[in-house]
């Protein structure tokens, strides 16, 4: 276990392990969230995010492993940490008698500093829906509710399961500039997604889990070109698209170009790419 | 960061009395608003008093037996149904889950969930009475604070029992057929041996033991005879071994969770 760079990390988590039963979910996993970072977790259904997650929220007991948030432990449940944190759960429900002023209002009242209802509504795309009974609402109205009550206390550090899964374009537009916003407000976020374009545009870094295991760790840019290669693609003369990587693209362009000029063919859509985090994603969680 | 965290003192946030008055009062809004709700904790217990006192008309003795059974039942429907109603539909939709992620104190969050069904349960009562009273001839209470005395131990043991049948219950499709296969004989058969001078000495036995026909009994007492709490405590013991045992199941195997197949 290492404490010496506590004092930055919102979360640290030391070989965390999570059996359900027979079954283990999370094996072993090192993660250290700074302050002030938006963190994604990526990976396939099943990965074992959830469960990370829920054990950091306090939720659910760790099998193995240590983890700090925000300098406590989740599992004591403390409510001084639960008034630091905001939670939106993969799946969560919320009264159908009530609206979402009310509800936020309500919420509101459990945090010691927390933040106008109002502007909160506003945020969350909510204001023409501020007093419609929750059981009214579209799928995707309601994800913005649970999105507005995990911002409403004003949290330090926020928690997000697939908070845009159910939204429409321009609401998870919406919703990536609020997450913008709260990481220029210094807030720490974590956020786990299915959508590796949320996670290039939002993350600061990432990791990829599969099976309960990280597989990659850092920055979506550089994880994306982390093998360090480059792609070369063309098309060749009998009309197959042919791929190719490399480390020396300039090397591989002028002999793959010499050559066809020496035929006296062309490359047809060649391309040269570094490879994407989806590239990568794919390649990591591919089965086998 | 550093002026985020003044903001935050030690003793910051704000007190459980407070956040439970809170919570009561929107689980009363909450009430006023779901009509079934309404229904079922209002109509149902008047709607039985009519018929009762339609079939059992000009029998005063009959009556006088009718109300304080009544007014139990209602205790047991206020409490124990819609308890264990409320807690499954809360705990399957991932509304308790929800609230278990926040700073609300969980005995801030029971406070105003226990005197939810405290009011409900005194307004029953007062409904009860009052019909009693006006409708069927029957007397103003004769001991108040008998009434008052085992309305509260009912209420308190038909809450836990309640919250603790609750963990029974797998999905919310099943609650009811969970919840009437119980309520429904008990209330039948109290009823009956409540009411029935020649029920076998077994059915009565077993009866006695379950808390419903205690509080029937204890209700009659208050109301009708007036024969003072002395007299009753074996009722009030039933009826408190019975709280104890729920209250412990209650918080014992409360889930905030709906449980993964
Ligand atoms: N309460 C539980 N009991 C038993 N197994 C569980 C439980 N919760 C999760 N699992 C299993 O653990 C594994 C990881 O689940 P988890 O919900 O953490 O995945 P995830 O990465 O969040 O997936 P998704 O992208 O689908 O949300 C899965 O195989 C799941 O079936
Ligand atoms: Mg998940």
């Amino acid at each position: 276990m290492s404490d010496s760079t506590s004092t930055d990390a919102a979360i640290e988590v030391w070989g965390l392990c999570k059996r359900y039963g027979a079954f283990e979910a999370v094996r072993g996993i090192d993660i250290s969230v700074r302050r002030g970072e938006v963190f994604g977790l990526l990976g396939p259904n099943g990965a074992g995010k959830t469960t990370t997650v829920e054990i950091l929220e306090g939720y659910r007991q760790r099998s193995a492993g240590d983890v700090s948030v925000l300098g406590e432990d989740p599992a004591s449940r403390k409510r001084a940490l639960r008034q630091r944190i905001g939670i939106v759960l993969q799946s969560g429900g919320i009264y159908s008698y009530v609206t979402p002023r009310e509800a936020l209002r309500h919420w509101a009242a459990f945090y010691p500093a927390p933040r106008d209802v109002e502007e909160v509504l506003a945020l969350a795309g909510l204001q023409d829906k501020a007093a419609q009974p929750s059981r009214k609402l579209s799928g995707g109205q309601l994800r913005r509710l649970d999105f507005a009550l995990a911002l409403v206390g004003d949290p330090e550090l926020i928690f997000l399961d697939e908070p845009t899964t159910g939204f429409d374009p321009a609401a998870r537009r919406s919703a990536w500039e609020t997450v913008r916003r709260l990481r220029d407000l210094g807030k720490t976020i974590l956020l786990t997604t299915h959508y590796l374009d949320e996670a290039q545009e939002l993350a600061d870094r990432v990791a990829i889990m599969k099976d309960g295991r990280v597989l990659a760790i850092g920055p979506p840019r550089e994880l994306g070109s982390g093998a360090s290669s480059y792609r070369v693609a063309y098309r060749n003369h009998a009309g197959e698209l042919i791929e190719r990587q490399t480390d020396d693209p300039t090397r591989l362009l002028n002999e793959l170009t010499a050559e066809a000029l020496a035929r006296g063919e062309r490359l047809e859509e060649l391309s040269v790419g570094r490879p994407t985090l989806e590239d990568l994603y794919l390649e990591l969680t591919a089965d086998g | 960061m550093a002026e985020l965290r003044a903001r935050r003192g030690p003793s910051a946030g704000r007190g459980i009395p407070l956040l439970a008055w809170r919570q009561y009062r929107l689980e009363r809004r909450m009430f006023w608003r779901n009509p079934s709700a309404a229904f079922f904790n209002f109509l149902l217990p008047l709607l039985f008093l009519a018929g009762g006192g339609i079939i059992l008309s000009g029998n005063q003795h009959e009556l006088n037996r009718l109300v304080p059974a009544i007014a139990a039942m209602s205790v047991m429907s206020t409490t124990f149904t819609a308890l264990a109603y409320n807690i499954v539909f809360l705990r399957e939709r991932g509304v308790l889950k929800r609230i278990r992620g926040t700073p609300l104190p969980t005995i801030s969050y029971f406070g105003g969930v226990l005197a939810n069904a405290v009011t409900n349960t005194a307004l029953q009562i007062a409904i009860v009475v009052l019909a009693g009273r006006l409708l069927l001839g029957i007397g103003w209470p004769r001991d108040g604070v008998e009434l008052a005395v085992f309305a509260l131990a009912g209420v308190m043991c038909f809450c836990g029992l309640g919250v603790a049948f609750a963990h029974l219950i797998p999905n919310f499709e099943s609650t009811a057929a969970y919840v009437n296969a119980v309520f429904l004989p008990v209330v039948f058969l109290s009823f009956y041996v409540f009411d029935s001078k020649s029920a076998p000495a077994f059915l009565r036995t077993i009866v006695d033991a379950l808390p419903l026909k205690p509080l029937i009994d204890g209700l009659w007492a208050a109301i009708v005879t007036g024969s003072g709490l002395g007299g009753k405590l074996d009722a009030l013991a039933v009826i408190a071994l019975w709280g104890a045992l729920g209250c412990y199941y209650a918080i014992r195997g409360f889930s905030w969770e709906q449980a993964r197949a």
